[in-house]
């Protein structure tokens, strides 16, 4: 990616306009205190003001995609976190790993197969 | 690690270690090899060898999972790109995360109760199956431990992401916005950050998910738990 003024402004226009959502997203789900995190609603609000033409793509795309195609990395510190967990994690693993492997199984195959049927059905 | 050098290093060591997991993973693409795991993985051996504690790492490591937010967010676009194909399927969609919200909240809880887990780790397993920031919320609504949640909810992303796409071939989900809508509510934004690597249909589907399994899962779980609680009494 070079980086110069007109990608630099490009990246920075994106970048604002994702933390506008972001933080409007926040405001409102404390406000109406709405058990959804602000991230989730910034989400939705961002693709409606896409839809509506309030925002163009192309405005928030040089921050956006990179932002997608990384966001691997960016769970890495909460995943390095787990190690400061080992004491309790250690002392329940069973009942912990037991339940985390059977609901993440039985949530996938069952909303994986019922979705695609319903879909087929039509 | 010095004090003022623990940041930036904590930020160079996350990017290398990262960049050199994906490397290993165009060459050899074998799905224990995922790229977050094997980082999870290394950065976990790095700091335990060299006694660092998390505390430390974590003043640089913030300010890479504080971009989690906008990547959220920047998730709109792709479903803003979608939109049609999601919207056709939108009421399947309510019905199938419906479900899987309760059959999560169920199985989840049942297998804690069954081996015999302490009440409070009971109700820290029960909102495993969705986003950290939600999933703490109602942890601490239901009297359990919210940081131990918290490390579910990372486990259960990882592995749904490094598990999650064999375990669908098996299961024959072929249709894109299944696979993506099962991958978001089964491993919410990590197996997220897993559907964009598929494609722009999953990614948005995948993305969608986090917020609808967040939202029922949220209403849910808390009269679940205490049925659940009521007639298998957990000690």
């Amino acid at each position: 990616m070079k980086l110069d003024g007109k990608h630099l402004f490009a990246l920075a226009r994106g970048t604002l306009i994702l933390l506008a959502f972001l933080y409007a997203g926040n405001a409102i789900s404390s406000l109406l205190r709405l058990p959804l995190p602000g991230s989730v609603l910034g989400m939705v609000m961002l693709a409606a003001a896409l839809h509506l033409g309030v925002v163009r793509p192309e405005w928030v795309r040089p921050a956006a995609d990179p932002l997608i195609r990384h966001m691997s990395l960016l769970y890495i510190p909460p995943g390095v976190g787990v190690m400061a967990y080992f004491g309790v994690i250690r002392r329940e693993w069973l009942p912990l790993v037991a339940a985390g492997v059977v609901g993440m199984v039985a949530v996938m195959l069952v909303v994986g197969r019922l979705q695609q049927a319903m879909e087929r059905r039509g | 690690m010095g004090d003022a050098a623990a940041a930036p290093l904590a930020i160079v060591a996350t990017v290398l270690v990262y960049a050199a997991a994906q490397r290993l993973y165009t060459r050899v693409r074998h799905p224990l090899l995922n790229p977050l795991l094997v980082a999870i993985t290394a950065l976990i051996v790095l700091l335990e060898s060299s006694g660092v504690e998390y505390g430390k790492y974590d003043r640089g490591g913030r300010l890479i999972s504080y971009w989690l937010g906008p990547a959220v967010v920047a998730l709109g676009v792709p479903l803003h790109a979608q939109l049609h194909e999601i919207a056709r399927r939108g009421r399947a969609m309510l019905a199938s995360i419906l479900v899987g919200s309760v059959v999560g909240i169920v199985s989840g809880t049942l297998t804690a109760i069954v081996l015999g887990a302490p009440r409070q780790v009971v109700l820290s397993v029960a909102p495993r199956s969705v986003t950290t920031p939600v999933a703490m919320g109602v942890a601490q609504k239901l009297g359990g431990i919210p940081p131990l949640t918290a490390v579910l909810v990372i486990s259960t992303g990882v592995l749904g992401a490094v598990a999650g796409p064999t375990l669908m071939r098996l299961a024959g989900v072929r249709s894109r916005t299944a696979w993506g809508l099962a991958m978001g509510s089964a491993a919410h934004g990590i197996g997220t950050a897993r559907a964009v690597e598929q494609g722009e249909v999953e990614g948005a589907t995948s993305g969608l998910a986090i917020g609808l399994m967040g939202l029922a899962t949220a209403i849910l779980a808390p009269p679940i738990v205490a049925l659940l609680l009521s007639v298998f009494a957990a000690r």
